[in-house]
């Protein structure tokens, strides 16, 4: 799947920093920056799902909007088919939107209230299609529902009459009506119960081999994100600390705190659960508007010694399916 | 469920959770039987609608104002749903407490740390303040917060989720209750924490010998902590068993059904089985199982009527009409 020419978008350094001013500040004064994404670099394939982990803070939610440019970007560049999205004005980005669809975290909270259901899936095509008729969008809006598993005749409700999985089912199908080559969810399942968030996975899972879309899964559930990814990428304060194949992360990770973060999972199993050992993390998150220097999990980390507050590492390749950031890596092993 | 050897700490008798709404009455918990002995940690699991966390609020009495209570609880013999407000205050953090699911929200803002711990012990064991402020800081310690002398002084706003949620365990075990209700307790929390928060309630378990009733939905808490099971579903209980019975030998189909939902980290990546549709709604019951329109098994007598939950094994309970080998024509 590595080869250059099917690669949908490059990242390169990636900076979002939020300019943040204290409130009793002068309205002379200059904030500080928030270092929400500090420099991330990354690959997307066609058709492949990039997983992204982290808990909150991470920049993981931040790192997504910035590949859709729906947050200014601070540094760096999100080049999309040879294109740098960065370069691009308003309106050149937003015929770029077309394939480049987002899937939100709440369900609720990203449909239109005062819209039906038909006009919320049909509004992609007419911003896009306008030329289409009434009734080819029709027709288009009830494949994509029956695709997505929604019942013909509920196309005139409104979004309060739905379940969370069945509004996250519409927010599919509106980021889908337009076959878009790129889909960033944004924690898609995090808001759902345990037997609707399984449908929703396979769904997406189906609709990706059938439009040979590519993904980008964001969420803070390992086990989850283990199920639909190829490759992960684990993020901590604004840092991409290791990026690997699924199989080579979860089966060996190698920076330390991926190690804490994969130990910390809870397993439905109690003999497993009960015998296994935990790497607990000591401390909090440092705050990412006053990051620690050099390596910014030094603070927490088991292993961290004077040269890890020296040198802020960077991904090394490990091996041709597995990068890690750790300066330490060959002693720690 | 009558099979206790030993003395019970907490006997729940048909409890059932009615709400007036203005679309007519909600049934959250129809019901519920369980005892629950001292030192033992039972775990409520459900989606979300499956009426464990109104349980939780009528056990300790803080259901809303349009919630009706039927049946009994007894609490060391006490049937504590029938009890005033002001003896219900008397228990209440005393010998049963609560940890509420949002950390961010259970606090008072206004207040700082320190005074909101200090206040229950100076309210129940008549503390003065200089004893109630050392016996706050030897909880803080206790449940690991770092710098506690210095953080008594401090708003909760200064704290982080998981902060927080060590603070809300701290005051709930001030008083050394027999009995902790956590309600979703890591649910808010990022997993490192969680971990963190877990291992804390283990270790208290055994150092305090409290009982705890664990109302989640993640099945992966429940294995890690829990001794017995409960499983809920719009309000009925569907399967109750040990951890190991419901984990190794599940007989209900909701409970089958669940386990196989998660996707798993030890697991491999098949494709996830699901439960078709959707939980129903409370307001419209369908007659009978309330499973039966997701149920793969489901046949004509389940629309009939709700099956009796029934002991099958020593100790573990079903409610299904389908036997455990499969129908019996």
């Amino acid at each position: 799947m590595n080869t250059s020419n099917n690669v949908l978008m490059e990242v390169n350094n990636l900076k979002v920093h939020f300019n943040i001013k204290s409130d009793n500040a002068w309205p002379w004064e200059k904030g500080q920056a928030l270092k929400a994404v500090d420099g991330v670099n990354l690959t997307i394939y066609a058709g492949e799902t990039l997983g992204v982990v982290g808990e909150s803070g991470c920049g993981k939610s931040t790192l997504a909007r910035a590949l859709l440019r729906l947050v200014p970007i601070t540094e760096g560049n999100v080049v999309w088919l040879g294109q740098d999205l960065t370069d691009l004005d308003k309106k050149q980005m937003r015929s770029k939107r077309q394939e480049l669809q987002m899937i939100f975290q709440d369900p609720l909270a990203s449909l239109d209230p005062r819209m039906t259901v038909g006009d919320i899936i049909a509004e992609p095509l007419r911003t896009f299609r306008p030329e289409l008729s009434k009734e080819a969008v029709k027709a288009e809006v009830r494949a994509i529902m029956d695709r997505v598993g929604l019942l013909p005749n509920v196309i005139n409700r409104y979004p309060h009459e739905f379940s969370g999985g069945q509004c996250q089912r519409i927010g599919i199908a509106r980021a889908l009506i337009l076959k878009p080559k790129l889909v960033v969810c944004d924690e898609p399942v995090s808001a759902l119960d345990v037997s609707i968030q399984a449908q929703v996975v396979n769904l997406l899972k189906e609709l990706q081999a059938e439009m040979g879309l590519s993904l980008v899964f964001i969420a803070h559930d390992l086990s989850v994100v283990k199920h639909i990814s190829d490759r992960v990428l684990v993020m901590y304060l604004g840092n991409a600390v290791e990026l690997a194949s699924k199989r080579a992360l979860y089966e060996n990770p190698q920076h330390p705190y991926t190690k804490a973060l994969l130990s910390a999972v809870p397993v439905p199993d109690p003999r497993v659960e009960r015998g296994k050992k935990i790497q607990l993390l000591t401390g909090d998150l440092p705050s990412p508007i006053n990051p620690p220097s050099g390596c910014v999990f030094r603070t927490r980390c088991p292993h961290a010694n004077e040269g890890c507050a020296q040198q802020k590492p960077t991904l090394q390749v490990l091996s041709n399916e597995h990068q890690a950031a750790c300066s330490r890596l060959a002693d720690i092993a | 469920m009558s099979l206790s050897s030993q003395k019970n700490l907490l006997e729940v008798n048909n409890l059932r959770v009615n709400f007036r709404t203005p679309d007519g009455f909600v049934t959250a918990v129809n019901d519920l039987n369980f005892t629950l002995a001292q030192g033992e940690t039972l775990g409520i699991v459900g989606e979300s609608g499956s009426g464990k966390s109104q349980t939780a609020f009528a056990l300790m009495g803080l259901l809303a104002g349009n919630g009706i209570i039927e049946g009994e609880a007894r609490f060391n013999e006490q049937n504590i749903l029938t009890l005033n407000e002001k003896a219900m205050n008397r228990i209440r953090s005393k010998e049963i407490a609560m940890i509420f699911q949002d950390p961010m929200t259970s606090l008072n803002p206004y207040m700082k740390v320190g005074k909101q711990l200090m206040e229950v012990l100076m309210l129940h064991k008549g503390m003065s303040k200089a004893e109630a402020f050392e016996a706050s800081v030897k909880m803080l310690d206790a449940v690991k917060m770092p710098e506690a002398r210095k953080r008594m002084n401090m708003y909760p706003h200064e704290f982080s989720g998981g902060m927080r949620q060590r603070v809300m365990i701290a005051m709930a075990l001030l008083c050394q209750p027999k009995l902790l209700i956590a309600d979703e307790p890591t649910t808010a929390l990022d997993v490192t924490v969680q971990a963190q928060i877990l291992t804390l309630l283990n270790e208290l378990k055994d150092d305090f010998n409290t009982s705890i009733i664990m109302i989640t939905h993640d099945l992966g808490v429940v294995a890690g902590l829990c001794d017995k099971v409960l499983v809920m579903y719009a309000g009925q209980t569907m399967e109750y068993g040990t951890a190991e019975d419901v984990f190794y030998r599940p007989t209900h189909p909701y409970t089958q059904g669940l386990l196989k939902a998660i996707p798993r980290l030890d697991g491999n990546d098949e494709k996830l089985s699901t439960i078709p549709g959707n939980p129903p709604n409370l307001l419209h019951m369908p007659s009978g199982c309330p499973f039966q329109a997701r149920c793969e098994f489901a046949r004509e007598r389940c629309g009939e009527s709700m099956p009796e939950l029934k002991e099958f094994a020593p100790g573990q309970l079903r409610a299904c009409h389908k036997s455990v080998d499969g129908w019996v024509a």
